[in-house]
């Protein structure tokens, strides 16, 4: 720590370093690039993982709050915050040319707060049109209907892209570009598209067949569930989480109700723990489940598709048992866990694990080894450690591109410190990698069960918790690993029962930044196949 | 025509729990009597028809994933005749819309609607799409998509089991072999188009004029 402090206080001068939750660093902007260089580039420590951009409005000063962390040591996170009193035309500095991930995350600022970043080359808003009237996460924000009237009439997608430059004397500069050449052959992918995982927009040109740029665009299934989330309650708001990555559902849910415990200090009984670790596994084996079936789906393979689907369902069976839920379960409550396990649990998850190692049996032979799903995999979508680290790509991706970044092993929550589990990780880092890491994690989560299942403690299900949760002043971060990589909560709170600011990092808009990247040059009908190795889900982009 | 001589194989019209509302729309639709021949005719085609509707799924979040589940294996929607999932809207009979609808997906759906070839249904799934769901006081959600089109059956739930969608989809079973196929007659459930602007003029849309077929650019 000591190093960091001293990185900091030699970048920039003005910084003013609080010991919170996590290390906190406020800088004013102007020195905002050259702290986040040095952090960056420093040999000892490099702080080359850029977890999550939040963009914040306090009232009186808009701005940002950075949570980073060094790749290599994910224990050691850091957080830097800047902000500008101008409302009217509020500028920072972009961290774009340091962090990859930074390119969407500023757009989502810009569209959120009205943000622009000095330097990002691209300052089109995401998520929202640029026809949108007002910054929807402003505390200011006028709600009224009238003023974004619904249409059904098509909007034109444009091609110019405003940019704000600060040239080498210092001055600013405004100026357009264009996403694509004049005489480029787009396509449009999406956003109503079977293979797109969700309502994603990708506009691909194309030089033959082969992929030579793509614009994303996304927002068609955003919700605004940050902003719903600032009127909730607590326990209100887990209702949302669940439909972010509704794969990953009662994750999502660990999450936000471990980042509200452990700010207001409630203490969940460890037959909860159980039940909410193994409910954890189970959630992560049908979330792999259904990932293996569209991605075996995307490359044609139908068949795979049905075994895929009808083993997922033995594991909905058991949630549908224990709580009445398929997708969405509802379990994971502030202080524990809503409903007890019924009588058989037991005994149906441990049938199901036999069950499900000789069905990866299956899948192996039947799929993983068929020569045209081999040519359609090995050496397509490759991702480079470095290009995992800077666009930030965690989960069985990520790790296929190894870097290790399993949340549940570096900062371990609920019992995962008491399990012994192996983190899979290949280096290839092309489809085939991600493919085979999922199927691998199956077994792994099937392993963690074994160890918990038979030593279910007796006792509460559920902490003493007050009927009106309400969360002490400060900032709160808790990280999970889902089904598609690290998601984290991050909850500014200002004493109340509702959040001032609510923001989740989503693992699946990482995996989709990197997509124009990876799938360049590649074979426009190789591109469905790639995505389905990323496994992303577009609600969690969109929030 | 009584509601009780609709059959729909394994599932007698006593069972379901909602008889009046589809009887009323068979009263309403034979108003002016039928010619029995063309009645005869008329049940005949959809007889097929309601064994082979051909979805498309419009899935846009978690209630799509209910809709996957309930075509794979476990519960099979091919048992309804419904299994050919289509992708493009020509060639679909019935819209499932599954997931929530945004501002920016309206103009979407609605083109993808249009796209449909009569005579067309919309089976609205989950909450969502039938209010707006757990999002009804976001600031860009769209509260129901009878606002952008008229919509046949509402399947509740958040989201709907597959055993939900299946009662909702028989019930649109029953209301296809309800109509009049070669009179060209149903009747669209009237829906609430009074709130779209369009962006350019301000004015409110005039639904008709956006419902008028594009000209056949066909070459002859
Ligand atoms: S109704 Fe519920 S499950 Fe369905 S899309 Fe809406 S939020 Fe998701």
């Amino acid at each position: 720590m000591e190093t960091i402090k001293k990185i900091i206080a030699q970048a920039a001068s003005d910084a003013v370093i609080e010991e919170a939750q996590r290390l906190t660093v406020t800088v004013p902007p102007k020195q905002l690039h050259p702290l986040m260089k040095a952090l960056h580039d420093n040999e000892e420590l490099p702080f080359d993982y850029l977890i999550s951009l939040i963009g914040m409005d306090w009232g009186d000063k808009l701005g940002v709050i950075y949570l980073l962390s060094p790749s290599k040591d994910l224990t050691r996170e850091l957080v830097v915050i800047t902000a500008t009193e101008d409302r009217g035309n509020p500028l920072l500095y972009s961290v774009t040319d340091l962090y990859e991930t930074a390119h969407l995350n500023e757009r989502e600022v810009y569209a959120m707060f009205g943000i622009r970043f000095i330097n990002n080359p691209d300052m089109r808003p995401f998520l929202l049109d640029d026809t949108w009237n007002g910054f929807p996460l402003r505390k200011d924000y006028d709600t009224d209907p009238a003023r974004n009237p619904v249409t059904v009439i098509s909007s034109e997608v444009r091609d110019d892209v405003p940019r704000i430059m600060e040239d080498e004397n210092g001055n600013l500069v405004e100026s357009t570009t264009r996403v694509f050449e004049k005489d480029d052959y787009i396509i449009n992918i999406g956003p109503q598209h079977p293979s797109t995982h969700g309502v994603m927009h990708f506009r691909t040109a194309l030089n033959g067949e082969l992929i030579k740029k793509i614009d994303v665009r996304s927002g068609y299934i955003h919700r605004g569930i940050e902003k719903l989330c600032e009127s909730l309650t607590y326990p209100q708001i887990l209702h949302l989480t669940d439909r972010l990555d509704y794969l990953s559902a009662n994750i999502n849910r660990h999450a936000v109700c471990m980042c509200v415990e452990k700010a207001v200090g409630i203490e969940v009984p460890p037959r909860a723990q159980y039940i909410r670790t193994i409910m954890d596994e189970l959630n992560r084996i049908s979330s792999h489940l259904l990932a293996f079936a569209s991605h075996c789906n995307d490359l044609g393979a139908t068949t795979a598709f049905i075994y895929g689907m009808r083993e997922r369902e033995h594991v909905l069976d058991i949630f549908d048992k224990t709580c009445g839920g398929r997708l969405i379960i509802n379990q994971d409550v502030i202080g524990g866990v809503m409903f007890d396990i019924y009588p058989d649990f037991q005994k149906d998850v441990k049938a199901f694990i036999p069950y499900m190692r000789k069905r990866l049996k299956e899948y192996e032979v039947f799929f993983s080894k068929n020569p045209i799903a081999l040519r359609r995999m090995v050496d397509v979508g490759y991702m480079s450690r470095e290009d995992a680290i800077t666009y930030g790509v965690t989960g069985p991706a990520g790790r296929g591109s190894g870097w290790s970044c399993d949340v549940r092993l570096h900062k371990p929550y609920a019992l995962y410190e008491q399990v012994e589990f192996t983190e899979v990780i290949r280096t290839e880092g092309d489809s085939y990698a991600r493919y085979l890491n999922r199927l691998d994690e199956i077994e792994q989560a099937l392993q963690i069960i074994e160890q918990l299942i038979d030593n279910i403690p007796e006792g509460e299900i559920q902490g003493k918790v007050r009927p009106i949760i309400r969360i002490p002043e400060g900032r709160y971060f808790q990280s999970v690993e889902t089904g598609k990589g690290e998601f984290t909560v991050f909850i500014e709170s200002k004493g109340n029962k509702h959040p001032y600011r609510l923001k989740f990092r989503s693992p699946s808009m990482a995996a989709v930044s990197v997509m124009p990247l990876i799938s360049e040059g590649e074979f426009l009908a190789d591109f469905i196949g790639i995505g389905g190795s990323m496994d992303y889900v577009i609600p969690d982009i969109d929030r | 025509m009584d509601v009780k001589k609709i059959k729909i194989k394994a599932f007698p019209a006593e069972e379901f729990k909602d008889n009046d509302s589809l009887q009323a729309y068979i009263d309403e639709l034979n108003a002016e009597g039928t010619n029995v021949i063309i009645g005869k005719l008329d049940e005949m085609i959809n007889w097929g028809r309601a064994n082979s509707l051909w979805p498309l799924a419009f899935a846009t979040s978690c209630c799509g994933i209910e809709f996957m589940a309930a075509a794979a294996a476990h519960y099979d929607l091919a048992r309804f005749g419904m299994e050919v999932t289509r992708n493009s809207p020509r060639q679909a009979d019935v819209m499932i819309v599954a997931g929530t609808i945004v501002n920016k997906m309206a103009p979407l759906l609605r083109r993808v609607y249009d796209q449909m070839a009569e005579p067309k249904h919309v089976v609205a799934m989950g909450a969502c799409s039938i209010s707006g769901g757990p999002f009804t006081n976001s600031y860009c959600v769209i509260n129901g998509v009878d606002k952008l089109i008229p919509v046949d059956v509402y399947v509740p739930g958040c989201p709907p089991r597959p055993e939900s969608l299946f009662y909702g989809l028989l019930q649109l079973q029953r209301k296809v072999k309800a109509d009049k196929f070669i009179q060209k007659k149903r009747i669209v459930r009237p829906y609430r188009p009074e709130t779209l602007i369009n962006p350019k003029t301000g004015e409110p849309i005039d639904m008709e004029v956006c419902l008028e077929p594009t000209p056949d650019t066909s070459i002859e």
